[in-house]
C-alpha cells in the first residue's frame, strides 16, 4: 500500500464524519414530543392526522382566502361546530399555550415558522 | 436506449418502493432493514475502493501540467497549475476540490469560416456543476435535523438561510429549485451536445435520473403530498440511535419511495463513477508534485536485492564468451 500515512487517516476521518449522527451525543429516540391537547375541546377543524401533516398549509389558505379574496372569518367543522378562522383567535383559543403545544413538535423537528414575526402569542397580548 | 434503459430502471425502483410501502411488513423492510444495509454497503464499498486505489503503485510522475514548469530563474513559473512544491500541490488540490478549477479552465474549440479554429472559454459546465454539488451538500446537511436530537445550531442556521425568502408554508427552500435546475442542465448537456451525447453511457444517465428522482420525491413530500415529520423523525432518529420504530399508518408512501431511492443511490455509489468523491483526492494527475527534474524517483516495486548492472560490469562478466563469439568488446 502506498501513501499510507495520508490515506488511512483521511479514510477514518471520512467514515467518522459519515457516521457522526450515530456517535454525536444524541437524545433518546423514545423521547417523543407530547404536545398538550386542550382539555375543554375535543374536536379540531380537521382530522388529527391531517392537522399533523398539513396545518401550515391550512393557515396559509386561511390567510389567502380572508385577506386577499375577502373570504369568511368563520368556518364549520364536519360536526357543525363554528370556529374563527384565525391563528390568534381561532387556533390559540383552544391551544392556548404556544410553548406546550406548537413548540413541542417544532423544536423536535427544527421548524421555525415565521408566524410569530407578526402575530402575538396569547400571553404577550394580555 | 442508452438514455431509456436507465430511465426505466429508475421508474422501476420507484414502482418497487411504492408497492413495498403498501405490503404488510414492507415498511419495516424499507424503513429499517434496507437503510442499515445500504449504509453499511456504502461505507464498506467506499473504504474498499479507496484501499484498492491505495494499493495501485504510481511509479511515474504524471501530474497534468497546465502552465509553465519550474525552469530558469528569469522564466516565471505557474506555481499552481504546474506545482513544483508541496505547497503548490496543496493550493492546487484545494482549488480543485472546493472550486472545481479544472472545470473552470474548460475551453471550447470551434471551427469558423476560413477555415479558422477558435478557442473560447466555456464556463457553463463549471457553473452548474458547482451549483449542483453545493446544493447537494446543503440538502444533505439540512437532513441532519431528522437524524440528530437536539438539532445542532449549524443545521438550523442552514435551514434559515435556505428558506430566507419566506415563501409559503412550509417555507420554500432555494436549494431545492437550484438543485433541480442544475440536474436538468447536466442532463440536457448530455442530450443536446452531439459530441457529449456520443460519449455518454447508461452509467452517466442513471445517477442523473436517480438523483433527480430523489430530489423530486423529496420536494413532492414536502410541498404536495405532505408527510408527518414527527413520525418520520421518530423513525430516522431511531435509526441513528439503534432503536428504530415505525408509527403505524402515519408515514405516507412517498416517504418510502424517497428512502428507497436514497438507499439505491447509497448501494450504487461505491460501484459507480460517483466515487469521484474520493477519487478527486487520489488522482495522481492532480496530487503529484511536478519535480521530476529535481528529484530522482525510484520505481516503488523495484526489488532492492537486484543491484544495478552496468554495461561495463556486464562486459567484465562475459568478456571471454563475447570474444569467443566474435562480439566486439570495449575493453580488451
Amino acid at each position: 500500500m502506498y501513501g499510507k500515512g495520508r490515506i488511512i487517516p483521511a479514510l477514518i476521518l471520512f467514515l467518522g464524519l459519515m457516521t457522526s449522527p450515530i456517535w454525536y451525543k444524541s437524545g433518546e429516540a423514545s423521547k417523543m414530543p407530547k404536545p398538550e391537547k386542550p382539555k375543554d375541546y375535543t374536536e379540531c377543524v380537521a382530522p388529527t392526522q391531517e392537522m399533523r401533516t398539513s396545518h401550515m398549509v391550512l393557515l396559509n389558505q386561511w390567510r389567502d382566502d380572508i385577506l386577499r379574496e375577502g373570504g369568511a372569518r368563520t368556518g364549520k367543522t364536519p360536526n357543525g361546530t363554528e370556529y374563527v378562522r384565525s391563528l390568534q383567535n381561532g387556533c390559540m383559543k383552544c391551544h392556548s399555550d404556544k410553548k406546550k403545544f406548537c413548540d413541542a413538535c417544532h423544536n423536535y423537528t427544527s421548524v421555525k415558522p415565521y408566524c410569530w414575526d407578526c402575530h402575538l402569542q396569547p400571553k404577550e397580548a394580555m | 436506449m442508452r438514455i431509456l434503459n436507465p430511465f426505466i430502471a429508475v421508474l422501476a425502483l420507484i414502482a418497487v418502493g411504492l408497492v413495498a410501502a403498501q405490503v404488510p411488513g414492507g415498511q419495516a423492510l424499507m424503513g429499517i432493514v434496507l437503510p442499515y444495509l445500504a449504509f453499511a454497503l456504502f461505507l464498506g464499498g467506499f473504504a474498499y475502493r479507496v484501499m484498492q486505489w491505495a494499493k495501485s503503485p504510481v511509479p511515474f510522475r504524471i501530474p497534468t501540467t497546465c502552465g509553465q514548469a519550474n525552469s530558469l530563474p528569469w522564466i516565471k513559473q505557474n506555481k499552481i497549475d504546474c506545482p513544483s512544491t508541496k505547497l503548490g500541490v496543496i493550493a492546487r488540490m484545494i482549488l480543485e476540490v472546493f472550486l472545481f478549477r479544472s472545470l473552470f479552465r474548460n475551453t471550447k474549440a470551434e471551427m469558423h469560416e476560413g477555415p479558422k479554429l477558435v478557442y473560447g472559454s466555456s464556463k457553463f459546465l463549471w457553473l452548474f456543476a458547482i451549483l449542483f454539488h453545493y446544493c447537494f451538500l446543503i440538502i444533505v446537511l439540512r437532513h441532519m435535523r431528522l437524524f440528530i436530537d437536539p438539532v445542532p445550531g449549524f443545521v438550523a442556521a442552514l435551514e434559515f438561510g435556505d428558506g430566507f425568502l419566506q415563501i409559503g408554508a412550509p417555507v420554500f427552500y432555494q436549494t431545492d429549485a437550484i438543485f433541480l435546475g442544475a440536474i436538468a442542465f447536466l442532463f440536457l448537456r448530455r442530450v443536446m451536445l452531439s459530441n457529449i451525447r456520443y460519449i455518454s453511457l447508461p452509467a452517466d444517465y442513471f445517477p442523473l435520473f436517480l438523483i433527480f428522482g430523489i430530489a423530486v420525491t423529496g420536494i413532492l413530500m414536502r410541498y404536495v403530498f405532505r408527510a408527518d415529520v414527527v413520525a418520520i423523525k421518530q423513525l430516522t432518529h431511531g435509526l441513528t440511535t439503534f432503536a428504530p420504530a415505525i408509527a403505524a399508518g402515519q408515514i405516507s408512501p412517498i416517504f418510502f419511495i424517497h428512502v428507497f431511492l436514497v438507499c439505491a443511490l447509497l448501494i450504487y455509489f461505491p460501484f459507480s463513477k460517483l466515487m469521484h468523491m474520493a477519487g478527486v483526492f487520489m488522482s495522481p494527475t492532480r496530487n503529484m508534485i511536478n519535480n521530476s527534474r529535481m528529484v530522482r524517483h525510484i520505481n516503488p516495486w523495484n526489488d532492492p536485492n537486484i543491484k544495478p548492472h552496468s554495461y561495463a560490469g556486464y562486459e567484465d562478466e562475459f568478456r571471454e564468451f563475447m570474444k569467443e563469439g566474435g562480439i566486439p568488446v570495449e575493453k580488451e
